[in-house]
């Protein structure tokens, strides 16, 4: 058991984990933030990304005890005061979900590509999302989503 | 009020699941949980010798381990076929049994055996493995060409044939071959899918000790329907103490309609440990378990005249049902697949004959399209290698052959109400530029590259119906869906459904229509499904069939509140209710300025009185309230059809084959909101050129699935498909009031054969068998080189 001490959605957590515990782990079942979903055990759908320090990353394989006075930030903090980020706008918008369970992935790993590039084309954002497995759009809505967000950011 | 039908209303369910609260099964945890780990066969084919368990449960943290034994004792029933199907012969279908814990055999890798429950999930998988299972190993039978004559692995089930099942004509069918100027012959396979929802399957189980009732939650698409099953087969309680939940369900596509053996073993656990119980698949557990899809091979026969007109259709399919016959396993190569098999063609006649046959691999079942998938690619390649052997184009020799009257007794089964394949056609020819294909074959010419055009014209038949017809041809339940409809007294409606949504947005399109039926703005209208203790019964989402049948039960339902609120506002209003009309969301008494609001009249309906007099709004003979339910049973199944024409670019030098150009036109007769049916058909174009181009589930000799991880199974990424061209063409069905037809199979069913048309057009009709990888395409390549260079 080792101590950490993180900061989640812009609070402060401080738990004592397993060694061998992941950051989706931490946050799904000690932090009870199920908003990042567990789709694979291989590092390959991309369900589990979220922001360390800024960057998105797959939760699902980094540990914890790693991250110690990391920033973190996950589905659930990309709103503000209520209003939702212009990727979930946009998503909302071109239908860019269906069943739901890709989502909170895909929509923290578009918000990073659009940090590293304002206006991305549509293979480049086909590219950025290849490690984000999604069955249900095809992901033609979901390119269209990005594009609509990097209209409006 | 503007009609809501026909809007691309936004979703109301995106909210929750853009800011991570969706609530699936696996983060759903009770207090007190224990977790379960199953002990799987790493064995293909085995006989169980002995379990010894003694060591695993002195392990840290274990609660119970539960083996086959126990559920014989507890005489805990198994997994089950929904269709019964009968041989040509007329005997009936052989099902081997299907325990929830193997006792005595184990048939596939990832059989169920035993089951640890402890109190951490690190405990519970630490015991596992010091469960020890002595197996004596058997040959596995894993080739589905060799099933038939290998040694029957279930006894008393000769040859490993479950069926052999006839639907159609063969004497008139070799008439008409006799009469045929040409014969054309095509052998072709299936691949086996696995259908990888992104949600791996899951349950908890909270057993209340007091109420004596188990709540099931579950990965489901249909929880009543597991409810029934998992009451009237498994025994594990009777039907009033046991709750199933389904709640946020990530994805289906068939893999869900099954109750699994995790769902009895766990139910049925959690009543005998008096702990709740949480079970959460990993994705190789999802790979070696959820029921898979499609695995036929099929030898198929078209007689045609010189000017290609068709004449007869022979169809020889051999289907794998994996281990054991499930749910809709039997009846997706029988009924599903038979009947689709000559498509959408006039053919004068025809057979399908198929062989069932059981190897040691996972139960194969329905996966998006069940069965008619594999039908329209068997006759839209057939109908392609026909129109070069016979030197005609694609799509000329398609018109040709198309039926131009509706309805349209389709050779096999189907009478079809409406449809309209010339104009699909028409419209897909000319949005893919199809006249432009030679122009751009040139330009990929001169870059060293092939290109080839695929076309395919499709049917489906959806929203299977009615049920005393599929009672009648051999299954188990009704296929009705039902609704019901509750105005509360101050106004919003709560819209209650049998159906279920895994991502198909019933809680918007269905409060569309229950908006539009009712008047009521759609931000006071709730969807309400997936729980067996809200609303009434239902039979799930499956088939295409949530909207033509589910749907319509929602708008039958409204209609009972219509007609009752005309009464109610008729002796309010002191008129009769033949003078009142309804219309957007008001009780109007014609040619005067009389009128009540549906909020009103259900006002009234729940506070029949006023102050200092009796007097009541109810004419007699109506009760208080505004609720009505209603169970809709088509008459008929809908039939929505299409043409896509799909191009493809292939680099010789690696194989590679870009997929360039996709256009799909489809006529879903109205369509409800189109912002959702274009995802819907999106998601199935990437399923069905998943299918042509990347996956394939592959079982080695002995039985071993070395598909069994996303590193090994190609799922297609962004990277690996275009934005696709969507047009669409509207004649209504005939057999509902809102003249809708499914959608949501739709692209899955077109997408493999127009891919692998065009494909194997760039190969210059060289054969090519499913999935075309790079691999096989590059090899095809080699090989046309050479034969080019032979013939120069």
């Amino acid at each position: 058991m080792k101590k950490i001490a993180i900061e989640v959605n812009g609070k402060k957590v401080s738990k004592e984990i397993q060694d061998h515990t992941t950051l989706s782990s931490l946050l799904r079942d000690i932090l009870n933030l199920t908003g990042t979903h567990i789709g694979c055990d291989t590092s390959q759908c991309g369900a589990c990304v979220v922001h360390v320090d800024g960057k998105s990353i797959k939760s699902c394989t980094a540990l914890a005890v790693d991250l110690n006075g990391s920033k973190v930030t996950t589905i659930e903090g990309l709103a503000s005061n209520g209003k939702l980020h212009p990727m979930q706008e946009a998503f909302k918008k071109m239908h860019g979900l269906q069943c739901g369970f890709c989502t909170p992935g895909m929509v923290m790993s578009a918000v990073d590509l659009l940090k590293n590039k304002k206006n991305p084309s549509d293979q480049e954002i086909r590219d950025w999302l290849e490690g984000n497995i999604c069955r249900c759009t095809g992901y033609h809505n979901i390119v269209a989503a990005v594009k609509e967000a990097a209209s409006k950011m | 009020m503007a009609s809501l039908v026909g809007s691309r209303v936004e979703r109301k369910e995106d909210k929750r699941f853009l800011t991570g609260k969706g609530r699936y099964t696996s983060d759903i945890n009770i207090a007190n949980q224990t977790y379960a780990i199953f002990i799987r066969s790493p064995h293909a084919r085995a006989k169980i010798k002995k379990i010894d368990t003694s060591k695993a449960l002195k392990s840290s943290g274990v609660v119970d381990i539960l083996t086959g034994e126990h559920i014989a004792q507890d005489k805990i029933g198994g997994l089950i076929a929904g269709w019964a199907i009968r041989s040509e012969d007329g005997s009936e279908m052989k099902c081997p049994a299907n325990p929830p814990l193997a006792k005595d055999s184990v048939n596939f890798v990832g059989d169920p055996v035993a089951v640890v429950f402890a109190e951490t999930l690190d405990e519970a998988r630490a015991a596992a493995d010091l469960v020890k299972i002595d197996y004596k190993v058997l040959k596995a039978v894993s080739n589905l060409g060799e099933a038939m004559n290998s040694e029957a692995i279930h006894d008393g089930i000769d040859k490993n044939l479950c069926y052999d099942w006839l639907l159609g004509d063969r004497q008139k069918v070799k008439e008409a071959f006799e009469k045929a100027d040409k014969i054309i012959k095509l052998d072709i396979n299936n691949n086996r899918l696995i259908p990888n929802a992104m949600e791996p399957r899951a349950c908890v189980i909270d057993y209340n000790t007091a109420s004596e009732e188990i709540t099931c939650y579950t990965t489901s698409q249909n929880p009543h329907l597991s409810r029934l099953i998992m009451s009237a087969f498994g025994g594990v309680a009777p039907e009033n103490k046991l709750r199933v939940v389904a709640p946020d369900v990530g994805g289906g596509f068939g893999s869900k309609i099954n109750l699994y053996n995790e769902e009895i073993v766990c139910s049925w656990a959690s009543k005998k440990i008096e702990r709740p119980i949480k079970w959460v698949a990993e994705r190789t557990e999802s790979f070696l378990t959820d029921t898979h899809g499609r695995d036929h091979i099929t030898h198929a026969e078209l007689a045609v005249t010189n000017d290609g007109k068709f004449l007869g259709f022979k169809n020889e399919t051999i289907a794998n049902l994996g281990a054991y016959a499930r749910v809709f396993g039997t009846v997706t190569p029988t009924y599903l697949f038979g009947p689709c098999a000559t498509g959408v063609y006039i053919m004068p006649a025809a057979y399908s004959n198929v062989k069932a046959v059981y190897t040691n691999t996972a139960p194969v079942d329905a996966y998006r399209g069940a069965g008619r998938p594999e039908a329209t690619y068997t006759i839209e390649r057939i109908v392609d290698k026909a129109a070069m052997e016979l030197g005609m184009d694609p799509i000329e020799i398609r018109m040709k052959n198309f039926p131009t009257e509706f309805p349209f007794k389709q050779t096999l089964v189907h009478q079809i109400d409406s449809g309209d394949y010339v104009a699909g056609l028409n419209k897909a020819k000319e949005m893919a530029d199809y006249d432009g294909f030679a122009a751009r074959r040139k330009e990929s010419e001169s870059k060293g590259k092939l290109r080839g055009i695929g076309v395919t014209s499709y049917f489906e038949a959806c929203g299977i119906a009615p049920s005393p017809v599929v009672m009648m041809l051999g299954c188990g339940v009704g296929l009705w869906e039902s609704a019901e409809v509750r105005f509360n007294p101050t106004g919003q409606v709560t819209v209650y459904t049998g159906s279920h949504s895994h991502g198909q947005s019933h809680q918007t399109t269905f409060a569309q229509i229950a908006a539009d039926e009712l008047g009521v703005p759609i931000e006071n209208i709730d969807v309400v499904h997936g729980d067996t203790d809200k609303g009434t019964f239902g039979m799930g989402t499956y088939g295409s069939r949530s909207l033509t049948v589910g749907g319509i039960a929602i708008v039958n339902a409204c209609k009972k509140i219509v007609n009752k609120g005309k009464r109610i506002a008729a002796k309010m209003l002191e008129a009769s209710p033949d003078e009142v009309d309804f219309k957007n969301g008001e009780f109007v008494v014609a040619k005067s300025n009389k009128k009540k609001t549906i909020g009103e009249v259900a006002f009234a309906s729940y506070l029949p009185g006023v102050r200092d007099e009796v007097k009541s709004p109810l004419p007699e003979g109506d009760e208080p309230g505004l609720i009505e339910s209603s169970f809709f049973d088509p008459a008929n199944f809908s039939f929505p059809a299409g043409s896509h024409i799909c191009e493809v670019e292939i680099d010789p030098e690696t194989g590679h084959v870009k997929l360039d150009k996709y256009t799909a036109v489809d006529d879903f007769g109205t369509i409800v909101n189109p912002l959702i049916v274009e995802g819907q058909v999106h998601g199935g174009l990437a399923q069905g050129i998943g299918q042509a181009l990347y996956e394939n589930a592959q079982y080695d000799d002995s039985g071993q699935l070395i598909t069994a991880s996303y590193m090994d199974y190609t799922m297609p990424r962004a990277d690996d498909l275009p934005d696709f061209n969507l047009g669409f063409t509207c004649t209504k069905a005939t057999t509902n009031p809102l003249g809708v037809k499914g959608c949501g199979e739709a692209g899955t069913i077109a997408a493999t054969p127009t891919v692998m048309n065009a494909v194997i057009n760039a190969l210059d009709g060289k054969e090519i068998s499913l999935p075309a990888t790079a691999e096989k395409v590059w090899k095809a390549c080699k090989e046309m080189k050479k034969s080019n260079a032979k013939a120069a």
